[in-house]
């Protein structure tokens, strides 16, 4: 089963970590992982500013760099989705409609990906403590990604999931939204943070680093050094050092 | 209604301080959102049920000319007239020619969102008409004087105490903050003058093509005694609200009182067809329904055609967690939150409203509740795309997009400037790792810091991995 890991450019830049750690997982669930190295980004950035053609040109740079992989992985769910669910309407009667549709059909979720399709039995995380989820949303509605990362939580002996309240709703991150409209992003993130402190939580965990960065960065404005911000990745990998 | 959508940063930002306001919207989303989902889980089939419901919508908007004409024959038959109104100007005009033929010097009005696209209380007014609002919401903001804020509950921005002394200057009576005191008095208030108006004007939730019938759902009761006490009524409605069938009502109902306030049923549900016949108790002596475009069929039959599915239910709104923080005047105009930021654009023009299609942070919890399943986000991407095209977007924005596709497009110059960036990063962190000011990107950390990277793309640290 040859896997490609598509590491996202949010990954690539601001945590490397990640990126090990989905490695780390992919290859316990018995894949045969690639990592391109042209890979840049999916293109999202572009197609949610309005410009499709920067887009589709990102459209097919990675079906050229992942064109013989089995299955495509990407450990965020927005990443994931820009491909499995945008990537056949940016492309819909045009040539290439065939094309995208398949890779589009090969691409998954990190997790959902471990559990649907490596059907992973056990984690090799050794992470002790209570953590709490938040959903993020397009790996959420657009991909229908929620049980899958919790039954991978439920692998991990000694960790206690505590839900916290309205956990489906969007933390505020939204790409360039959060620096256009910085004031209601940041009170989207405060609520958010919020509802992860009520839960008393030492960790809080999700599939997205968007998510993390906005949830991190409004924690520790706030004073609140406790809690600690993870990817579901490093979770479930056990927090691997982050270079060679 | 005055359009400020132009403003939206500015109001944003001033609701988001305002205290008052934000126990409002968080009183709306308790009592809504939980309502909502506790009313749809007596529907057996929802997901069936929405389709049937998305389907209904759709069909009628493929065949809207069909069922139009059909509707307008229906009134005719019963009596009726039917006036076609391009835009706000049109209504005005052929409200004003009413008014003239029926010798009108009051109205009544129940709740209708195209109204207040047409500014029809000011040309009224204009005219030496008095307008009375009787929906409780916009009686109460006729007497403030403020605009809507919600389309199912337009005075949420408000609490009982800012009503409690509403009410005292201008009933001179005294104040009380007791709900059903409150609406006790302003019905008092309200009755004689559904006694006393000539004209009664009410919207319409559906319009029903094989009976010609105006259909409302309301709680109150007072559109029932707007559209029967005065000799005449006016139902005005935007073009797409028709549907084939009065079955079709039924569908569509389930869900609408459902999505909207979670109750099964409304208080009222009124079928209003035709003028008073020789066999009824009562009823006005003149129907006349005024179909308005207003902007609606230039969004047929292209990528946006979906938003005229809307049946008004507010859910989107209630759903979406910027809303939910700034509340509805900051949109600027008659319609808020995710279905009033594709409507307004195509409505008012996309350069008077650029903020609106892009504050959202397409987390989809709009087309999640949306009954008819408009796809919400979508539709505002799509705008963004427009925006684009038509050179609306500010040139700073403009000129990083294109830096930006140009490096993600170019794999080594990509590596370079991101292994440059995640140095220059790590740089300016604090020993926490934390960013504090990062220029060019005040709107993240005016309220957050940024997290700062380890100073090493994961590229750089692959390579060196399998090299080794
Ligand atoms: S867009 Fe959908 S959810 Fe929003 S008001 Fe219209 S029907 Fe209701």
């Amino acid at each position: 089963m040859r896997v490609g890991l598509f590491v996202t450019c949010l990954v690539d830049l601001l945590r490397p970590r990640i990126g090990f750690a989905a490695l780390r997982l992919l290859e316990a669930a018995g894949a045969d992982v690639v990592v391109p190295r042209t890979q840049t980004c999916c293109g999202q950035p572009g197609y949610n500013s309005g410009d499709k053609q920067a887009a589709r040109a990102l459209a097919h740079k990675l079906l050229d760099e992942f064109q013989d992989c089995d299955y495509l992985v990407a450990p965020s769910g927005s990443c994931a989705a820009m491909i499995r669910v945008h990537y056949p309407t940016l492309f819909a009667d045009t040539d290439d409609a065939a094309a995208m549709s398949r890779l589009a059909a090969r691409t998954y979720e990190l997790t959902d990906f471990l559990v649907t399709i490596a059907g992973l039995q056990t984690v090799p995380g050794t992470f002790a403590g209570r953590i709490t989820y938040h959903d993020s949303c397009s790996g959420l509605r657009e991909l229908g990604v929620r049980k899958q990362p919790r039954t991978l939580i439920a692998k991990l002996p000694h960790v206690d999931l505590q839900e916290m309240h309205e956990a489906q709703t969007c933390c505020g991150f939204g790409g360039t939204f959060a620096v256009k409209y910085g004031d209601i992003s940041a009170r989207m993130a405060e609520n958010k943070c919020a509802q992860i402190t009520a839960t008393g939580a030492d960790a809080v965990v999700a599939g997205d680093l968007g998510c993390l960065l906005n949830i991190e960065g409004r924690l520790r404005r706030e004073g609140s050094q406790k809690t600690r911000v993870l990817h579901i990745a490093e979770l479930l990998a056990g927090e691997t050092p982050e270079s060679t | 209604m005055k359009l400020s959508s132009a403003q939206f940063k500015h109001t944003a930002r001033k609701n988001l301080h305002d205290v008052r306001l934000q126990q409002a919207l968080h009183r709306l989303q308790e009592r809504f959102v939980g309502a909502r989902a506790a009313a749809l889980t007596d529907i057996d089939d929802l997901p069936r049920l929405r389709a049937a419901a998305t389907e209904i919508r759709q069909h009628a908007l493929t065949h809207l000319d069909v069922y139009l004409e059909q509707f307008e024959r229906q009134v005719v038959a019963s009596g009726g007239q039917v006036h076609w109104a391009r835009d706000a100007a049109e209504v005005n005009r052929i409200l004003l020619e009413l008014a003239a033929r029926y010798q009108v010097r009051k109205v009544a009005k129940s709740k209708s969102m195209v109204s207040e696209e047409c500014g029809i209380n000011e040309m009224l007014a204009a005219n030496g008409i008095e307008v009375i609002e009787t929906d409780l919401g916009e009686y109460i903001l006729q007497l403030a004087r403020e605009p809507p804020s919600h389309i199912v509950a337009p005075v949420v921005h408000k609490n009982k105490e800012d009503i409690a002394d509403l009410f005292v200057r201008h009933h001179h009576r005294p104040r009380t903050t007791e709900i059903a005191e409150l609406c006790r008095e302003a019905r008092e208030m309200l009755r004689p003058h559904f006694l006393s108006a000539d004209m009664g004007i009410s919207g319409a939730n559906f319009l029903v093509a094989e009976t010609g019938s105006a259909l409302i759902v309301t709680n109150e009761g007072n559109g029932r005694l707007v559209t029967t006490l005065p000799r005449v009524h006016v139902a005005i409605t935007g073009i797409e609200k028709v549907v084939p069938t009065l079955e079709d009502v039924s569908v569509l109902l389930r869900l609408l009182t459902r999505s909207a306030t979670g109750q099964s049923i409304t208080n009222y549900v009124s079928v209003l067809t035709g003028h008073k016949r020789a066999s009824d108790l009562d009823g006005p002596e003149h129907f006349h329904v005024i179909l308005v475009d207003n902007g609606r069929s230039q969004l047929l039959g292209t990528e946006l055609e979906a938003m005229l599915r809307c049946i008004r239910c507010g859910a989107c709104m209630n759903h979406c967690p910027v809303y939910q923080n700034i509340g509805g005047h900051a949109y600027g105009w008659v319609y808020p939150g995710p279905m009033g930021s594709v409507l307004t654009p195509n409505l008012v023009g996309l350069s008077e409203a650029r903020d609106l299609p892009n504050a959202s942070t397409f987390c989809g919890a709009c087309a999640e509740v949306c009954p008819v399943s408009i796809p919400l986000p979508d539709l505002l991407r799509h705008l963004r795309v427009r925006q684009l095209e038509q050179g609306l977007r500010p040139r700073r924005e403009r000129g990083s997009l294109r830096v930006w596709a140009w490096f993600a497009q170019h794999p080594r110059a990509y590596a370079w400037a991101s292994r440059l960036a995640a140095r220059l990063l790590r740089a300016v962190a604090n020993r926490r790792g934390m960013i504090r000011r990062l220029p060019l990107a005040g709107g993240w950390t005016d309220g957050r810091d940024f997290p700062a990277p380890s100073g090493r793309t994961f590229r750089d640290l692959y390579a060196r991995r399998t090299s080794s």
